[in-house]
């Protein structure tokens, strides 16, 4: 079934510097789905995303984004491809040039022909929708880091994109902020019609509001499932970092000589 | 900050950049050479140039009219070949009279036309015959120190 | 450490560091070159750089310009009237700021005051991944903020310069003319004599022209190249400083080499 799904990843592969860091990733993100993609630090799933969204070119395997390959195409094609498209950055990377209103309104100016007073009437739309039409004529460094990122969810969302990726959304968040940011990437998805792609590594939250996980490790997705198969699965790898434990799979130590010859191995000699 | 105010800043900072050139062209500078896009040349013979250079002023009656273009050797004749862009709005008579002269002691040297009384002008191409060399200093000086000596003689 | 072999080596992969970045900085000019038509007509965008590096550079190129022409003023008088030549003084004050000491002084203080605030600017873009932002919402980062401040840069150097000569000579004239007592008339007369505008103003105002193209490009470069941390951003704002005072010391010498060779 080709058609239900927005993106399809096939045996993607990403070298950086010669080190291997996707190593044959397959997914398939259906339409009108929010889908996180999980893992620890350091594992490739920002990689990933940068790979769907064309800012990186894949070693390897390949990347169909609304029936458009993505991997083969030129710059004007990736450009083409990102107008509906939106992304929201791990710290929200609004312009601290401009206030708050020219933010929301900047991918609106810069792809569109509106008249000033529909540019206008769109962006209040958006900040009202993240709450925030009260702070339009803030400028960015007067806002919280939750306030911060739901002006960015506005900002990648005013031109009604079809894939809206997120990188981190929760990183650095109260409990609150990071409630109401969570509740947002659901209800705009689903107000949109749009589809999800969610970075992360907050399982609780993730658990809560998305319709399907893929859990990455060393390149490869190693589990997936919706979220109650997630919540119950025996897979010790998922059941490690479900339950936040530290040591399984993933182990605590890094690889190393056994203690006992780091420690007393000098005076052996 | 508002579109407006920025022009107006802008503006301002533009506006006060060309008072400035202004200043500089109209206060500062002198347009000598811009003026003289329309010139003619004349060829004069030196036995000796002295400092002359290419670029130097050409002056009548202390008015710049003209610029020195080329200055080369006449291997026949060893003699200097001065060629002279000349300002078209002025004509010299045939029998003008080219000398190189220093601007003060230690100025530069540029070339001084005395027109003469002939009826016919100089045209373009044409050679100046009637020149006189630039003073060299210490041609005077040795000049002088003979003529005192010889005077010494004399008066014995 | 002092190994000659490890030295050697050192000192290649620092020269091909070189030449990679040099390359990269040649490509990157290209690219905003290319760029250049399409920013131009979104001239707003242009004229607010013009606002930050050129306006807001006024008060400290003009305060410099004043009292570069007052020290020259001092000097050049003292040193002319020891040949008895004290009414010479415009000359010598009007040409060394139109040839020399407007257009390089100013690009200096260009570069640590706009310069550095362009790569500042850009690099805190970069760290704060402002500029993938951009990219991801289809607008060429290149485009809508590096061009832009070029050409800002490239307009305002020459305007720059030329308040920087003119506010040198009124400097010059109020400590010759107005505190020593130059005669006022011979002050001008022999400056007009000696300045032309073909030669002595139109060369320094292209000279300006290319120290602004030299230092808004290393400028713009060096923040979009800068490594995207705090660190980074220090140090290729250094950067900036140190690589744009030596190009316009050495674009000096081979500008000043091929103007005024052998004339007076």
């Amino acid at each position: 079934m080709l058609d239900d799904a927005l993106v399809h990843v096939e045996n993607l592969r990403f070298d950086y510097g010669g080190k291997p860091v996707l190593q044959g990733i397959n997914m398939r993100i259906p339409r009108g789905k929010v889908v996180a993609i999980m893992g620890g630090s350091g594992c490739g799933k920002t990689t990933l995303l940068r790979c769907i969204g064309g800012q990186l070119r894949p070693t390897g395997g390949k990347i169909v984004v609304d029936g458009q390959t993505v991997s083969t195409m030129n710059q004007s094609g990736i450009y083409a491809m990102r107008r509906r498209m939106g992304m929201l950055f791990q710290f929200g990377a609004l312009f601290t040039d401009m206030s708050v209103f020219e933010n929301v309104a900047f991918p609106l100016r810069e792809h569109t022909d509106l008249p000033e007073s529909l540019i206008r009437d769109l962006v209040l739309m958006k900040l009202q929708a993240v709450g925030l039409r009260g702070a339009r004529d803030l400028m960015p460094n007067s806002l919280s880091g939750g306030m911060a990122r739901r002006v960015a969810l506005a900002r990648a969302v005013a031109l009604d994109p079809s894939l809206i990726m997120y990188d981190e959304p929760f990183t650095g968040l109260d409990p609150i902020s990071l409630g109401v940011i969570g509740q947002l990437i659901r209800r705009l998805n689903d107000a949109l019609g749009a589809t999800s792609i969610m970075v992360t590594h907050d399982v609780q939250e993730s658990l809560l509001i998305v319709d399907y996980i893929f859990f990455i490790s060393e390149g490869k997705v190693v589990a997936e499932g919706t979220p109650d198969e997630i919540r119950h699965s025996s897979d010790p790898f998922v059941h490690q970092f479900v339950h936040a434990e530290a040591d399984g799979p993933v182990p605590f130590h890094i690889k190393a000589t056994p203690i006992m010859d780091d420690l007393f191995g000098g005076r052996h000699a | 900050m508002s579109r407006t105010t920025l022009d107006l800043w802008v503006g301002f900072f533009v506006a006060i950049g060309i008072a400035a050139l202004l200043f500089l062209a109209l206060k500062v500078g002198s347009f000598s050479g811009v003026q003289m896009e329309q010139t003619y040349q004349l060829q004069a013979k030196f036995d000796n140039i002295g400092g002359l250079k290419v670029k130097g002023p050409v002056k009548s009656a202390g008015v710049v009219v003209g610029r020195v273009t080329d200055i080369r050797f006449d291997p026949d004749t060893y003699e200097a070949v001065v060629v002279l862009a000349i300002d078209s709005r002025f004509t010299f008579p045939k029998d003008t009279f080219a000398s190189i002269y220093t601007s003060g002691l230690l100025g530069d040297q540029y070339v001084g036309l005395e027109p003469g009384g002939d009826e016919r002008k100089l045209a373009a191409g044409d050679t100046v015959f009637k020149t006189q060399s630039a003073v060299v200093l210490e041609k005077l000086v040795s000049q002088f120190l003979f003529n005192k000596a010889a005077e010494g003689q004399d008066q014995k | 450490m002092l190994n000659p072999v490890n030295l050697l080596r050192q000192l290649g992969s620092r020269m091909v560091e070189g030449i990679w970045r040099l390359g990269y900085a040649t490509r990157f000019f290209g690219a905003v070159l290319l760029n250049s038509g399409a920013a131009l007509r979104r001239y707003p965008l242009t004229l607010r750089e013009i606002y930050f590096s050129g306006v807001l550079s006024l008060i400290i190129i003009m305060v410099s310009g004043l009292f570069v022409g007052l020290v020259l003023g001092l000097q050049g008088y003292e040193i002319l009237q020891r040949y008895g030549s004290a009414e010479q003084l415009g000359t010598m004050v009007a040409l060394s700021l139109l040839r020399e000491l407007g257009p390089v002084v100013a690009a200096l203080l260009f570069a640590s005051r706009a310069g550095s605030a362009i790569t500042a600017e850009i690099g805190l873009m970069k760290a704060t991944e402002q500029l993938k932002a951009m990219d991801m919402m289809a607008v060429d980062p290149v485009a809508r903020v590096v061009v832009p401040r070029f050409w800002g840069g490239v307009i305002a150097m020459p305007i720059l310069a030329t308040l920087f000569s003119a506010m040198g000579i009124f400097g010059g004239w109020l400590i010759g003319v107005v505190a020593i007592g130059v005669d006022d008339g011979s002050f001008w007369s022999q400056m007009q004599a000696s300045v032309e505008f073909g030669h002595d103003v139109w060369n320094g105002l292209v000279k300006s022209f290319v120290f602004g193209a030299a230092v808004a490009l290393i400028a713009v470069f060096e923040g979009y190249d800068s490594e995207p941390t705090a660190e980074g951003v220090s140090r290729a704002i250094t950067r900036t400083v140190v690589t744009s005072a030596l190009a316009i010391l050495a674009l000096d010498f081979v500008l000043t080499s091929f103007m005024f060779r052998g004339t007076s």
